[in-house]
Formats: C-alpha cells, structure tokens, sequence
C-alpha cells in the first residue's frame, strides 16, 4: 500500500463522515461543519496528488489548496453569518423549518 | 414753430401710445386713463398747429418722408409721411376735435363702468385717423384705415351688453369691409400696374404726372382707362366708410354707441375720411379727364354717387323720430355734399365743407349727448321737449349748429362750404343733375333741422325725463361753445370774396375780392330754398309744438304711406335683407343641408365600415391569434407550476439529492471509464 492510496482512502474517509454529517444534522452549524470536512477531504486530494503524483510541477497543489481554504473561509464566513441572521429571524436553526425559499 | 415731415410720425404716435400704455391700466384707474388720453391729444394738437405752420409755409409742395419698410425679393416696400396743406388742416381739425370730444367724454361716460377702456379705444381711433391723414404710401393710409374701421367697432359696440349695439357694430364692420374689400383689390392693381404705392416721390409717386399719365393711357376691360379702374375701386372704399349709398346703411345704426363716439367717428372724423382719401387721390381720379373718349370718368361716377346720398339723407332725416338718427342721416346727406363737390372736380370745396361740417356737426352730436344725457338717456325727439329754458347753453350752441348745418345765410359756415359746393356743381359741364339734387337737399335740410330743434327744445316737456333735464356740467358745455365759435368762425376763411383756405390747399395765395357775383344767382336761390325749408319746418312742428308724444307727425298724418317710406329709410335696409341677407341665409341652408346630409352621410357610411371593419378584426383576433397565446401560455403556467414544486425549500432534500447526483455520476463515470 503506497502513501498515495492511504491518502486517498484517508480524505475519502473524511469526505463520508463530512456527507453524513451534513445530511444527518438538523442544526444549520453542524451541517456547515461537515461540509467544511467535506473541502478539506477535496484539499487533501489536491495536496496527495501533487505530493505522490508523477511530475508534480512546483508547489501548484499547495496553491490549489490555499485557494481552497480561502474559499472555504469565505463560505463560512458568510454561512455562519447566515446562520445568526435565521437564529435572530426565527429563534432556531433547525433546517427542517427552514423552508420557507420554495417554489 | 414748425413741425418738420420727418417728425411727422409722432402725431399719430402720441395717442397710440397712449392707447398701448391704456390697454394695460386697471379699471378703477380712470382719471389717469382720461388725462393720459386727453394729454396725449393735447399734445399732438400742438403738434399738429406746427405741422399745418410748416406746410402753409411752403404751401404748394408736397413734402415727404419716405422709408423703406421691408424688403421682398428685389423690392422693396416703402411707406412715407406727407405734409402739405391738406394734411395740415385735416390734422388740427381732427386732434382739435378729439380733443374737445375727449374731454366731453369725461363728463358723459362719468359713471360708466368701463370708462378706463373708452378712453383707451378713443386714443386708437385718434391714432389710426391721425396715422391716415399723415400717410404718403396707400397702404400706410389703408393701415390706419383700417385701425379707425375696428376702433369704430369696438366703439359702436361699447355697450355691448346691448344686442342692438352689439348688431350695429357687427353691420358696420361687415358693411364697411364690403367697401374695404374694393378699396384693397384697388390698392392691388395699383402696385402691380405702378410697382409704388408711394403718393409723391421726387416724380415717381403713383400722384405725380408721369405715372398718372401712364395709367391713363392704358385701356383695361370695357375701354376703361387704368386709372379708372382702379380710381373706382379705391372709391368703393370711400363709399363704405363715409357711408354713401348704397353702403349708407350702417351708419344710422351706429348710434347704438356712446353719443361722443357718434359725434367724433360718425358725423366729424372717420366718416369723412372717404371724402380725404378721394381728395388725396384726386390726381389719379381727374388723370382719365384727358382721356377721349372714355366710357365713363371716375368723377361722374363719384358726383352720381354723392348726388344720390345727398338726396336721400336729406329725405330720409325728414321722418326720424330718434334724435341721432335725424343726425345721422344728416351726416350721410352732408357727406354725399362732400363727395358731390369731388365728383364735380372742386375738391377743396369737398375739404372746406369737411372741416366746417366736422365742426359743427360735432357740435350738434354734442349737443344731443348733453340733452340725452340730461334727459335719462331719452332720445326719442316725440318724448323731448320743452328744453330750450332747461339747457340754456345746450340749446344756444345746438340753435348756432343747426343754423350752420342749414345754411343760414352769411354768418354761419355751413353756409359758405356748401354755397361753394352748389357753385361747382353749378359749373360741371356733364349734367345739371346734381346741383339739382343738392338744391333739394338744401331745403330738406333746412327742413328737418328746423323740425328737430322744434320738436326737442320748443313746446313743453312731454315727459318727466325731459321735464327733469337739467344743464351739464362745463366739461360738457365748454366744448360745445369752443364748437359753436368754431361752426361760425371756421366759415370766414372760405368765403367767395377771400377763398383763403380754398387757395391754400391749392398752394395758391389768396386773392381778395375775386368773382363775387358770378354766384349770385345761384346765392339767391339756395338762400330762398333754406328759408322756403326753414318755414315750413316751423310752420310744421314750431308754430303749434306737439303736446302728446303719442300723437302722429303732421306729415304722417298727411301722407302716411310716404311717411313709413322715409321712416324706414326707403327701404334700404328693407332691400338688402330681401336679397342679400336673403341670399346669404340661403347659401347657408344650402351648405348646411350639404353639410349635415351629403358629407355628414358619406362621413357616417365611411365610419360605420370602419366600425364593421374593426369589429370583424376583433372577432378574428380573440378567436384565432388570442386563442392560441392562451392555450400556449396557459401549457407554461402549468409547466411551470409542476417544476416548482420541486422546490421545496429544505436544504436537507437539495444536499441529499446532490449527493445521490454525484455518486451516480461517479459510478458512471467509472462504469463508463473501463471501457
């Protein structure tokens, strides 16, 4: 077993518990947080390849990666902020009774 | 001092400045709108002495002011001032007049309402009659012609809340455009045969010999020469204006206006500006003189004209029973004297009866607004009576006017203008008959003079408005006696023995003592015919004044038939309605039924298929094209409704099925990979 598949199956591991817990939760934090999980499982991948890769070209899976959180940062920023805007408007974060944007 | 030409203008600029600055002042600001009217004629009467100072400095020429007014084309249009004796005489006598009446008017028209705006139509009348007499192009003088024609509407209309004034100043207007009418399509012809309607312009003016000669030489349709073509059709104007038959019958009515109106525009000012356009004209009118052979002179046809008014005013006066009627037919009699006088070649007569008749038939108008206006606005003259000891001033100045008008002998001035019209008419070489008629009108004159003075100051009141009457104030009486002066005086400077004014609007100097007798014959006999009138006026109405205002005229009495002829003016009017009125509302009928049943059918055919039309296209378009979009548009709502009710607004649902997406998605793509 080379560094590269337990890499895979590690980040693969991670992107699982991250979907389940996004699926699973009610609370729109936990939720986040697993799709937070979720990117890093996807930056894990990025770093693997370009660390156990053939002809990995200098340092552009570390800049894939640190995009990556960067964007990461962002969305949770503006989740989180979200999350506090719905808590104020409804008293709760359960995403169940969160439906009201709907066709 | 003397007004220079080129200073002319100002004249008739006075008064229109005072009638723009009037225009526009408040009603309750009436001594400002009177003082501004009456010092602006103040004003262009001093002027006016200095212009008739300048003139008869230099009598026998005709001095001008031209200027070009605009330009179209390669011409150019040019107007001009003219100044030379007849200008002068006629501008003193008209800002004299106007002054007086101005002034008059202040205490006539005291609580009327719109008092503000009389004065402000009087300045534009005075402007427009002032701009006329100065004028030395046709079409300046047909401006002003034209400004005196509807100041004269607006002021026979001034009680317009009367529909009898309204009417008359309706018919005045339209009657005097008939003339008008004529008077353009003159003006017209002119231009276009002399390409000037400048009147003297240093020997190229439409009045100087070159282009008269010209004219006269031409022959136009029916062996008439140019001249006089178009002489007659300026002439058409002239019998508008100054109300000669058969276009007299406005002026009789225009006394629906205020009583100084009639007495400046109707009887002294506007209407004798006929009488000057013709006297202004009348080198182009006496040019087809020369001319053998002619079918008929411009001049015949004025003489006939002014015959004929002459004659029928003078019947007609005799059966008026409104006191300014009985003037007014008067003023068509004494204008038809005027134009008589031209007709028969002496237009200085014409312009000597013009300034003594203005004078005293000013003051006769005069006279009767001061007894109307004492006598509650009565001017039946059966109704009057008695007012000789009541108006001692009103009836002294009316006996001065009535004497002038009748042509009392030697001291009054009516008798010298007209005894040197009947002396010209006695000279024409084409006929004897308008010395015959103007003989007759003298007797008639004398006649219904007498009967009007009778029947409004002798006798007793006959009723309480005439029993009530009482002397007006000065600003009424001081006119009439600087007028009666006037009506004496005016007739020392035309007397056969001394024609100074005569000789002057001829640019001659005057000679003393020239062909006393040659007239005496002819003296004798019109003196006969004035005292023959006067009798038996006195003898009609004086001797035994009517005591019942209900009682029929002694003339009725003897001879109804004739009496309801001449009450009704002969039927003049009767006439015109009998055919032109006739004929006009049946033109109207006619455009109306066309209007109403040929166009307006074919106009509601033509809607009723467009209606049919459109209807048909609605049809169409809600069953096919409307249909259509509805059932498309109706298959989207519903399409549309389906797919958004996948939307349920559970994040839950939309991560789940992303979820599911890619890893069916993956399994494909690894599926289809090993291949």
């Amino acid at each position: 077993m080379n560094p590269l598949t337990i890499c895979l199956l590690f980040s693969g591991a991670l992107f699982a518990v991250g979907l389940v817990g996004a699926l699973a939760r009610s609370n729109a934090i936990l939720v986040l947080l697993g799709i937070e999980l979720m990117l890093n499982a996807a930056n894990l991948n990025l770093i693997a390849f370009w660390r156990f890769g053939p002809a990995a070209a200098p340092a552009t899976g570390v800049i894939f990666a640190i995009f990556g959180i960067a964007v990461a940062a962002a969305e949770a920023a503006v989740g989180l902020a979200l999350a506090i805007a719905i808590h104020r408007h409804r008293g709760s974060l359960r995403l169940e009774e969160a439906t009201r944007l709907k066709g | 001092m003397h007004l220079s030409v080129a200073h002319l203008w100002l004249i008739p600029a006075l008064p229109l400045a005072a009638a723009g600055v009037g225009a526009f002042l408040p009603r309750r600001a009436r001594a400002l709108a009177a003082g501004l009217a009456i010092g602006a004629m103040a004003l262009a009467f001093v002027l006016a002495c200095g212009a008739l100072a300048g003139a008869l400095a230099h009598p026998a020429e005709h001095a001008v002011a031209n200027f070009a007014w605009f330009d179209f084309g390669p011409a150019t249009l040019r107007l001009g001032w003219l100044l030379d004796p007849l200008t002068g005489f006629m501008l003193v006598m008209v800002t004299l007049v106007a002054l007086l009446i101005f002034i008059y008017s202040t205490g006539y028209l005291k609580t009327d309402a719109n008092f503000a705006r009389f004065f402000c139509f009087l300045s534009l009348f005075a402007a427009g009659m002032l701009g006329l007499l100065a004028a030395n192009s046709l079409l300046l003088l047909f401006v002003g012609w034209e400004l005196v024609g509807v100041s004269s509407y607006l002021l026979i209309g001034f009680w317009f809340q009367r529909p009898a004034a309204a009417a008359a100043a309706k018919k005045a207007f339209i009657t005097t455009r008939i003339g008008d009418l004529g008077f353009l399509l003159g003006l017209l012809w002119l231009y276009d045969a002399t390409g000037s309607l400048l009147f003297y312009d240093g020997g190229h003016g439409v009045l100087e010999a070159s282009v008269l000669g010209s004219l006269a030489a031409h022959a136009t349709m029916g062996g008439l020469a140019l001249s006089t073509a178009i002489g007659l059709l300026i002439f058409c104007g002239a019998v508008g204006k100054s109300g000669q038959f058969p276009l007299h019958v406005w002026l009789p009515d225009a006394m629906e206006g205020p009583t100084p109106v009639s007495a400046l525009i109707h009887a002294a000012t506007m209407v004798a500006a006929g009488v000057f356009l013709i006297a202004r004209i009348y080198p182009l009118m006496a040019a087809d003189l020369a001319v053998a052979g002619a079918p008929v002179h411009a001049l015949t046809v004025v003489a006939a004209i002014g015959a004929i008014t002459a004659l029928l005013g003078a019947l007609v006066a005799t059966a008026q029973t409104d006191l300014k009627r009985v003037l007014a037919y008067s003023t068509v009699s004494q204008l038809g004297y005027m134009m008589l006088a031209l007709g028969v070649g002496s237009w200085t007569a014409a312009i000597f009866h013009l300034l003594t008749h203005a004078c005293f038939k000013a003051l006769l108008f005069l006279g009767a607004g001061s007894v109307i206006h004492a006598a509650h606005h009565e001017q039946d003259i059966r109704r009057l009576g008695g007012l000789a000891g009541r108006q001692r001033v009103t009836f002294a100045t009316f006996a001065v006017g009535m004497m002038a008008l009748s042509g009392v002998p030697f001291l009054f001035s009516g008798f010298w203008s007209k005894e040197g019209i009947l002396h010209a008419a006695e000279g024409w070489d084409v006929s004897r008959l308008p010395l015959y008629a103007g003989l007759a009108a003298v007797a008639l004159t004398a006649f219904y003079m007498t009967r009007l003075t009778a029947e409004v100051f002798g006798g007793r009141p006959r009723t309480d408005a005439a029993a009530h009457a009482h002397e007006n104030s000065a600003v009424m009486t001081v006119p009439l006696v600087i007028l009666a002066i006037g009506a004496v005086v005016l007739g020392f400077w035309g007397t056969p023995a001394w024609p100074w004014l005569q000789s002057r609007l001829r640019g001659e100097s005057a000679v003393l003592g020239v062909s006393w007798w040659d007239g005496a014959a002819l003296m004798a006999l019109s003196v006969g015919l004035v005292a023959l009138g006067g009798v038996a006026g006195w003898a009609l109405y004086g001797r035994k004044a009517r005591t019942d205002c209900r009682a029929p005229d002694p003339v009725e009495a003897a001879a109804p038939r004739v009496y309801a002829a001449l009450a009704s003016g002969l039927g003049c009017d009767a006439f015109y309605a009998a055919t032109f009125l006739r004929l006009n509302r049946l033109a109207a009928a006619a455009a109306d039924f066309l209007e109403r049943w040929v166009w307006g059918g074919a106009i509601w055919v033509v809607a009723g298929l467009g209606r049919w039309v459109g209807r048909a296209d609605r049809r169409a378009d809600e069953a096919g094209l409307n249909a259509g979009f509805n059932a498309a548009s109706a298959g989207l709502r519903s399409a549309g409704r389906r797919y958004s009710r996948a939307q349920t607004g559970d994040a839950h649902g939309y991560l789940r099925a992303m979820a599911i997406a890619f890893a069916v998605l993956a399994l494909l793509g690894i599926l289809g990979g090993s291949h």
